[in-house]
């Protein structure tokens, strides 16, 4: 693809992609609506979508809890990351091996295996006690914190070593280079995947539902045992997590274009 | 006689079982121009980082100016963070590949040295940097980025940007070996300039008509050693060993 095409600039492209996905996504919604809601067509299933409205108010408490997570696992998780990114670059073993180790435990485990872990297993080891909500919280963001370990890393790593040689050779010390040189130009390629593991990040908030936090899966399961609508609420939890995304998503398309790395040479 | 400015004696380096420095020995004074040439792997580039410790040799010792360090191998103590920053900002070092940083206009490239290492004032700074790109011919792309700039026009502003430090030296690998034939000229241009307002220089170079025309001083390496040294007039059109006239013969036979 390319992304420099002059005639149809990047912003006009994707504002006419988005506006067909969103058109497409809102039909096929409303047309499942109208279809099974009228019974119509025979199915057994009499679609009755009122349930969402009667429990508007624990929904709207797990989109909060939902949201909430998500913004601090992301923050806590970005900090983790910038730390453990920079550290792992140190010539000095002791810091490097460590967190290479933390690195590849939290990547290489399912994250449910860890949430489930951290609440059952870790008060166990240190005699702590630790309510859901902060095993949680603690997963997630060491969850996070090692995939954008990782990209902070990639990032620094992917600038070109004539940039180190040459600020080494205008007598800068290694903060001054990576503060003035190697950093600025890392994090405008580190954006696009920051955001899109934020995303992921958001979505697996999903998890939190196994450990009775009460988040908007965790809600809609709650209510659909109670209603026995389980296709309404599920379908309208899809949609809530889409319709929180989709902004997101087309946002940080935006930035993609906006910092992406110049061409060079 | 004075002190030469730059003294190496006895220098090696190798990566791993590969020597590429076998017992170097070289002086500079100062406002001398000296041009390294010979085959690729002999190790002129090697010698030329080993200047200003990009590359760090296992032995022998190197002094620019009052600075000195001596190499010893694995037991080598070289100075602490800043000192050797200091180290190399007394040498401005220009790359083949010009290694401007993409994300600084041209003004900011140039005033960077002074600015983050020297913390000279920017007001100060961007009136020695725009009087340093007027001197390569580029102050109306001061507000450019380096992207908008040709090749030649890069490898002049990265002279600007080594410059700015006011180095006692100037060392240039292989300057124009990535310009386009036609961009080669502008380049040495400046470093004509250079040479004829006494600026002390290190040039790496394969254009061997320049090395004559400029040079007060032309070592032939090969194989990690100084195979042949001495006026240009010598080395270059005259020269004792076999592989110094191998080397050359090929050369003219390319360039006729």
């Amino acid at each position: 693809m390319d992304l420099h095409d002059p005639a149809s600039g990047p912003t006009g492209r994707s504002r006419l992609g988005t506006a067909l996905l969103l058109a497409c996504g809102l039909a096929g919604v409303w047309a499942a609506v109208r279809h099974f809601s009228g019974g119509a067509s025979g199915t057994a299933y009499d679609w009755d979508f009122s349930v969402l409205w009667s429990y508007r108010r624990l929904l709207l408490i797990g989109l909060a809890y939902t949201l909430v997570f998500t913004v601090v696992c992301v923050v806590l998780g970005l900090l983790v990351g910038l730390a453990t990114g920079l550290g792992r670059l140190s010539r000095n073993p002791w810091v490097s091996a460590p967190i290479r180790a933390y690195i590849e435990v939290f990547r290489c485990t399912p994250v449910l295996v860890q949430l489930v872990w951290f609440y059952y297993a870790l008060p166990v080891l240190t005699g702590l006690e630790i309510s859901a909500v902060v095993a949680a919280t603690l997963c997630l963001s060491l969850y996070g914190g090692a995939f954008y370990s990782e990209i902070v890393r990639g990032g620094i790593i992917s600038i070109d070593n004539g940039q180190v040689e040459a600020a080494r050779a205008l007598g800068m010390t290694r903060m001054q280079l990576m503060r003035r040189v190697v950093l600025p130009q890392a994090f405008k390629r580190m954006v696009p995947p920051l955001m899109s593991q934020s995303i992921m990040q958001l979505k697996n908030t999903s998890l939190l539902s196994v450990l009775a936090v009460p988040d908007l899966l965790y809600q809609g399961q709650v209510i659909a045992h109670e209603t026995y609508r389980p296709l309404e609420l599920y379908t309208f939890i899809a949609v809530a997590y889409f319709a929180v995304l989709l902004p997101v998503t087309i946002w940080a398309k935006r930035m993609e274009f906006g910092a992406g790395p110049k061409e060079e040479v | 006689m004075p002190q030469p400015l730059i003294e190496i004696s006895n220098l090696r380096k190798a990566f791993g079982q590969n020597v590429v420095l076998k017992d170097i020995s070289l002086q500079v004074e100062r406002g001398q121009v000296v041009a390294i040439i010979g085959p690729s792997g002999s190790g002129k580039s090697t010698l030329l980082r080993c200047i200003n410790l990009l590359s760090v040799p296992q032995g022998g010792r190197i002094k620019v100016g009052e600075q000195a360090i001596e190499f010893n191998g694995a037991h080598t103590t070289l100075p602490n963070e800043r000192a050797l920053a200091r180290f190399r900002a007394s040498t401005g070092m220009v790359f083949q590949h010009f290694n401007l940083f993409p994300h600084m206009t041209v003004l900011r490239n140039v005033m960077e040295g002074p600015v983050t290492v020297l913390k000279t004032p920017k007001a100060q700074a961007e009136t020695e940097a725009r009087a340093l790109l007027a001197k390569v011919g580029l102050l109306d792309r001061a507000d450019y980025f380096p992207d908008k700039l040709s090749g030649g026009q890069k490898q002049r502003v990265a002279i600007a940007r080594a410059l700015a430090m006011k180095p006692a030296v100037m060392l240039f690998d292989e300057a124009t070996s990535a310009l386009d034939p036609e961009l080669v000229g502008e380049v040495l241009g400046v470093i004509k300039g250079l040479a004829k307002d006494g600026m002390t220089m290190i040039l790496v170079t394969h254009e061997i008509g320049f090395a004559r025309e400029v040079a007060d001083q032309v070592i032939f390496m090969r194989d990690g050693v100084v195979a042949e040294s001495g006026p240009p007039d010598v080395v270059i059109d005259n020269p004792r060993q076999a592989s110094t006239q191998a080397f050359l013969g090929r050369f003219k036979s390319a360039a006729a």
